[in-house]
């Protein structure tokens, strides 16, 4: 590595590992991967220097680096608790906006917050809170209200303000008043329906690189990395949204969608408008935001198996893996016990398969909009929930089960339309990708620095299992 | 601006269609008319809920909520509306109601009895202009001031 100065460095400060991806930045290609223990519990930097090892083993040496970003989910990822007024309208906006800002949302509140909402929130321990409540000129009582609450309260942890901009200033002064640390953002919802989240996302942002990564410990490496950027989330999602719309060199790849299965959760990531196909539809409900992150919780491969057999049911998971369902029943007793494994048996794999099949197909059905006909004097009317995302061009998949299945096509098929549930607005016809290599925290990472780079290493890692996929054949790229 | 719309500008009116109802261009008109006069104005568009807009008016701090309805079925979609708002907490707020409430031709005293039952402060016969409706709110709204919940005739 004569080359000094020609490469990237990208890490993610993962919860079981550190992972490392070397980026050569003239041929927009990886050209070293290595990862080392997750040890931002203990000291992040022994993790990160076993993981630097690897790589140097890999690469002959280290090079010096251009860029070194870094983007966490470590140490329980950025936990946060989000508060708004109407359950449906700024309680929902301010969920959204945390969602897009990669956050693992541990508690959603709405209306006055009671002393027992107060207790909960302190026990949910999250490190930043988002608070809203109120068009602008609208409600004001509520929001001061809570901040009135909050500010008497222990919790610790930043405060990001964006609700009701004639109550923010009073509000900011009661935290302000009682030493707690507030920043402010535009508000996530200035005009009733109208969704305004990309400020709130971007102070959350701020927060997290100015006060989370040094809450969590992950600054002990500061010198080891020029920046942790955002959540590791949040990384895939710009990642995904640089994809979709391209640079000023390349042409994106239009409307995306970006599947993520893991051991906890299920993540669903799309880029487009998702607006109705036709104009005689009717768009109803709060406006869908164009890069839009949705978190199934209950929908994991390790963490809650038994949860995802429960919702698409055991006799399907049985039918799906070709095993019976007593067998079913005692194999996900055992991934219970053990979160940490890995399949080591055809049963498990199929299994495996299984899961990961029903999680997509349940994630991505519940991202995806929903249109129905209803009925009115003028006749009937298709009225539209959501986002349409028929018409998306491409998706992609990631997360183990995925990037370790022999042939993940029929896993990955689980995420398109079916001509029996015309109401649920999934693709219909997408090219299909994978994520083999987990470059898409790094596309994100180098997306605003280098987009040209980060563009050139989305087309040259992402694998084309299916072109257009048309019903079972699949082509190989 | 006047006196009289620097007034209205601190009031904010919740305008819809409630129900399956697509009529949407008288709602329009009377939307723009409201804006103009000087108040300000929230308006949730065709097919909505109930309770859509009750959650927009506690949102938006809305003073006075107006609910159009032109298709004949808003008595059915109208019913408990009062209640619905005496359960979100904002009982006190201005209701008006105004359209084809009704199907067919039915005595618009009647009519406009059964949905003053319902709990809305005022309702209006098909053919209101949007000066009549901005000549009861501003009516109204002095009437709140001076203590009264609405003005009377």
């Amino acid at each position: 590595m004569t080359n000094s100065g020609s490469l990237a460095l990208l890490i993610d400060f993962g919860s079981t590992f550190t992972k490392l991806r070397a980026v050569d930045l003239d041929a927009g290609r990886i050209v070293g991967s290595s990862q080392g223990p997750s040890t931002v519990t203990s000291d992040v930097t022994l993790g990160l220097k076993a993981a630097l090892d690897d790589l140097a083993r890999k690469l002959g040496g280290l090079p010096c680096f251009r860029h070194r970003l870094a983007s966490s989910s470590a140490a329980g990822g950025l936990r946060m608790v989000t508060v708004g007024l109407v359950k449906d309208l700024t309680a929902e906006a301010a969920r959204r906006a945390a969602l897009g800002a990669g956050a693992k949302l541990v508690g959603t509140f709405a209306y006055r917050l009671t002393r027992s909402d107060i207790e909960a929130i302190l026990g949910l321990r999250p490190d930043i809170l988002l608070l809203c409540g109120g068009t602008d000129g609208g409600n004001a009582e509520v929001i001061l209200q809570n901040a009135t609450m909050l500010s008497a309260s222990e919790l610790a942890c930043p405060i990001v303000l964006a609700g009701n901009r004639t109550a923010v200033e009073e509000a900011e002064d009661r935290f302000a008043a009682t030493g707690k640390e507030v920043r402010v953002a535009d508000n996530v919802m200035p005009e009733l329906n109208l969704l305004n989240i990309d400020p709130a996302r971007s102070a959350i942002r701020h927060v997290f690189m100015e006060r989370i990564v040094h809450a969590k410990g992950i600054d002990r490496a500061a010198a080891m990395f020029d920046a942790v950027l955002m959540p590791t989330p949040a990384a895939v999602l710009e990642g995904a949204r640089l994809l979709a719309r391209g640079t000023a060199k390349r042409p994106g790849l239009g409307d995306l969608i970006v599947v993520d299965v893991g051991g906890a959760t299920t993540d669903v990531h799309s880029i487009c408008t998702g607006a109705p196909a036709r104009p005689d539809i009717l768009l109803h409900g709060l406006p869908e935001p164009f890069a839009k992150r949705t978190v199934e919780g209950d929908l994991g491969m390790r963490h809650n198996a038994a949860a995802i057999a429960e919702v698409a049911t055991l006799s399907a998971i049985a039918a799906t893996a070709g095993l019976s369902e007593p067998r079913v029943t005692a194999l996900l007793r055992a991934l219970a016990a053990d979160v940490e494994r890995v399949p080591a048996t055809l049963e498990e794999a199929m299994l495996d398969q299984a899961l990961a099949s029903a999680a997509i197909g349940l994630a991505v059905r519940r991202h995806a909009g929903t249109v129905e006909t209803v009925y009115t004097a003028t006749g009937p009317r298709v009225m539209q929930r959501g986002k349409d995302l028929s018409g998306v061009t491409t998706l992609i998949g990631t997360g183990g089960p995925l990037v370790h299945a022999a042939d993940p096509l029929p896993i990955l098929k689980a995420a398109l339309s079916d001509p029996a549930e015309p109401q649920s607005l999934r693709p219909a016809q997408p090219r299909i990708l994978i994520d083999r290599g987990y470059v898409l925290y790094a596309v994100g990472l180098l997306a605003e620095r280098e987009p040209e780079v980060a563009m050139a290493l989305a087309t040259s890692h992402l694998h084309s299992i299916a072109r257009s996929f048309t019903g079972g054949s699949s082509t190989a790229a | 601006m006047t006196p009289e719309q620097a007034a209205r500008s601190a009031r904010m009116l919740l305008t819809g269609v409630i129900g399956s109802d697509t009529h949407i261009v008288g709602n329009r008109v009377l939307s723009l008319a409201l804006e103009k006069a000087g108040y300000r104005v929230a308006s949730l568009g065709a097919l909505t809920p109930a309770r859509e807009f009750i959650e927009g008016a506690i949102e938006t701090a809305a003073d006075a909520i107006l609910v159009s309805s032109l298709y004949g079925q808003g008595e059915l979609d109208c019913r408990g509306f009062r209640d619905l708002c005496v359960e979100a907490g904002i009982d006190e707020i201005l209701l008006y109601v105004g359209g084809n409430l009704v199907v067919g031709k039915q005595p618009w005293p009647d009519v406009e009895r059964r949905f003053l039952d319902m709990g809305f402060d005022r309702a209006f016969p098909p053919g209101t202009r949007p000066e009549d409706v901005i000549a009861a709110l501003d009516r109204d709204f002095a009437a709140r001031a001076a203590g009264a919940r609405i003005a009377l005739p």
